[in-house]
């Protein structure tokens, strides 16, 4: 209760300072009342510590001194970072083409059916979930009991059920990657479903109509017009795929907490912060994860600003 | 009930609804599978959570339906007395609820300014605010932990207030930023030849008229802090005393030994609120995702 009445009696205090100047001040001034709490919490969590960030990096494990690019040199030849980086590369590419794909399909399929508002909110009803509780949810999905025990996760129960054997879908370095990835599509494709959704809605129904008329069936709209036209939604939903994938930390640390070779950026990083208590490395790789963000931060960048400049 | 009419019987709009359906049969089919695999692994978990431990650790969930039947809230009981899991709920909203008032306040104030007032590096400004979108928090972990170890803010839930807002604030600034600037021009004109102040002007109509707007981003931020990890665990230490959910239950699973009886109930508890929130208020929760990421 307190807090909106600070956030409130802040403005207030603010407005009748600036009412004391001079009315020729007053337009210069105002604008920074708004923006300036919020100019200066970004500056303070994000702008400077990021700068500070990159400096770290080129310092000791307690910034003590200055070791050039010794940090990255060393996470360039740590096998544990390189298999990190093989590891975050397969999440890049499977992670976005895999959500994206499923999430028009529900979009695609769930658009056409009368119960389809029902059968959508099933479907993102994951993305409310935490990353923990979907690690527990997917961890009891892909339980392992030995072969003969009375298998208790589900996907053993199938696999067995068909004769097979069960597999240890999180420790074997054969599944273990996809297991998790799974599992965040899952949590995920629900929200490619609603974007892609609301864009596919977009689409004037009379170009559909004129379409059928002509007698184009049903794959050939979708390849000739539906698909066309949403591409755009389609590079925006992957690209934060992409980003959701190079950020991901909190699944792999519930479910496997890096081991049996399924460590990212994110979870390594995270060990040399507080397991080695090495501040440099830690920053070295945080900045190595920044720089693979940077071309999409671009990329946001130019197509706002020729949003805006249509506009 | 009715009985079964003979498809030529039918008049022909119905008849043709009627074949319709049987064509349509794939695609309902598809839809159905989709749907079990997307629900079985949440009703898998739920079931679990009302089972005995001796059950879930020798037979699969889904016997639990065959007799005799054995659901029990002794799991439940268990997370919240002796594992701390109510507690935590609290924290949890002691942490959550705060940052997001924090978060809607200050972005609104900026997003005014950016949509509604002139000012010098305004458009570079807000330029940055669209860069740091994207930014992985990874990059400032380490200072501002620092920053916030200085201050003595580590641990203390003022200091993870501060943390979920300087992170929110791009996200927040830049949703509310587009649906200001597409309010009425005319509407805040009146207002200023009327001579209301940019005070009287933000309280009176701009917040009135966006509150679809603030509720889809109230609800996307509270749901996005309250499922957060990595901020609980780096900024508020091991202090069970501070633990948020997602901290709990993620120890919970680390501690191994803890039968998935318990680790699902957890779980699930950590799941009510948004869940909750997700069920009572899907359209704004929806539209606040749809209007954040139809962005460039």
């Amino acid at each position: 209760m307190v807090l909106p009445v600070l956030l409130v009696l802040y403005l207030a205090v603010a407005e009748g300072v600036v009412a004391l100047l001079p009315k020729t001040r007053q337009a210069a001034v105002r604008p920074w009342v708004w923006v300036g709490p919020a100019v200066v919490l970004v500056l303070l969590f994000l702008v400077v510590p990021g700068l500070n960030t990159l400096y770290l990096s080129f310092m000791n494990a307690d910034s003590t001194r200055f070791v050039a690019g010794a940090n990255y040199a060393h996470a360039v030849t740590d096998p544990d970072f390189l298999m990190a980086i093989r590891n975050s590369l397969v999440w890049l590419v499977a992670l976005p083409v895999l959500a994206v794909a499923l999430g028009l399909a529900m979009a695609v399929l769930t658009d056409r059916v009368p119960y389809g508002a029902v059968a959508r909110s099933m479907l993102f009803l994951p993305v409310a979930i935490s990353a923990v509780a979907g690690g527990v949810i997917w961890g009891f999905m892909y339980d392992y009991r030995p072969p003969g025990a009375a298998q208790t996760g589900t996907l053993n129960a199938l696999v067995t059920s068909f004769g097979a054997d069960p597999q240890s879908w999180l420790v074997s370095s054969f599944t273990n990657n996809g297991a998790l990835i799974v599992a965040t599509v899952w949590m995920t494709a629900g929200f490619c479903m609603v974007i892609l959704g609301a864009a596919l809605r977009g689409i004037p129904d009379e170009l559909l109509e004129a379409a059928r008329v002509d007698g184009a069936n049903e794959m050939h709209i979708f390849a000739r017009i539906t698909l066309p036209l949403v591409a755009p939604t389609i590079t925006v939903v992957a690209t934060t795929m992409v980003i959701v994938a190079l950020k991901v930390f909190d699944i792999v640390y519930v479910m496997t907490n890096g081991n049996f070779g399924t460590e990212v950026v994110a979870t390594i990083m995270f060990k040399e912060l507080f397991s080695a208590r090495d501040y440099g490395q830690a920053s070295a790789i945080a900045v190595m994860l920044m720089a693979m963000i940077v071309p999409i931060m671009a990329w946001n960048l130019r197509s706002f600003r020729r949003e805006e400049a249509i506009r | 009930m009715r009985a079964a009419t003979p498809l030529a019987a039918l008049n022909p709009v119905k008849r043709g609804a009627a074949l319709r359906f049987t064509n349509r049969i794939p695609l309902h089919l598809t839809i159905a599978v989709i749907l079990i695999a997307w629900a079985t692994p949440t009703v898998g978990l739920l079931v679990s959570s009302f089972r005995p431990a001796s059950e879930v650790a020798t037979n699969g969930w889904w016997t639990a339906f065959t007799p005799p039947l054995t659901f029990t809230i002794e799991n439940y009981a268990q997370v919240v007395t002796r594992r701390g899991l109510g507690a935590s709920m609290m924290n949890s909203l002691l942490i959550t609820v705060p940052a997001t008032i924090l978060t809607v306040g200050v972005a609104a104030y900026a997003a005014y300014a950016f949509a509604w007032m002139k000012f010098h590096g305004r458009d570079w400004l807000f330029l940055g605010i669209i860069a740091l979108l994207v930014v992985p928090l990874q990059i400032t972990l380490v200072p501002v932990l620092r920053m916030l170890n200085g201050l003595g803010l580590t641990g203390t839930f003022v200091g993870i207030w501060l943390v979920h807002l300087g992170y929110g604030l791009p996200f927040a600034i830049f949703l509310l930023r587009s649906f200001f600037a597409g309010l009425p021009r005319e509407m805040l004109d009146a207002a200023a030849i009327d001579g209301a102040s940019p005070f009287m002007t933000f309280f009176r109509i701009i917040l009135p008229t966006s509150v679809p707007a603030l509720a889809s981003l109230a609800i996307f931020e509270f749901v996005f802090n309250w499922n957060d990890l990595l901020s609980a665990l780096v900024f508020l230490g091991g202090s069970r005393d501070v633990a948020p959910m997602t901290v709990a239950v993620s120890n919970l699973v680390a501690s191994r030994g803890e039968g998935w009886q318990l680790l699902t109930a957890a779980a699930f508890l950590s799941m009510i609120v948004p869940l909750v929130v997700f069920f009572a208020m899907q359209r704004q929760f929806t539209r606040g995702i749809v209007a954040g990421s139809v962005k460039g």
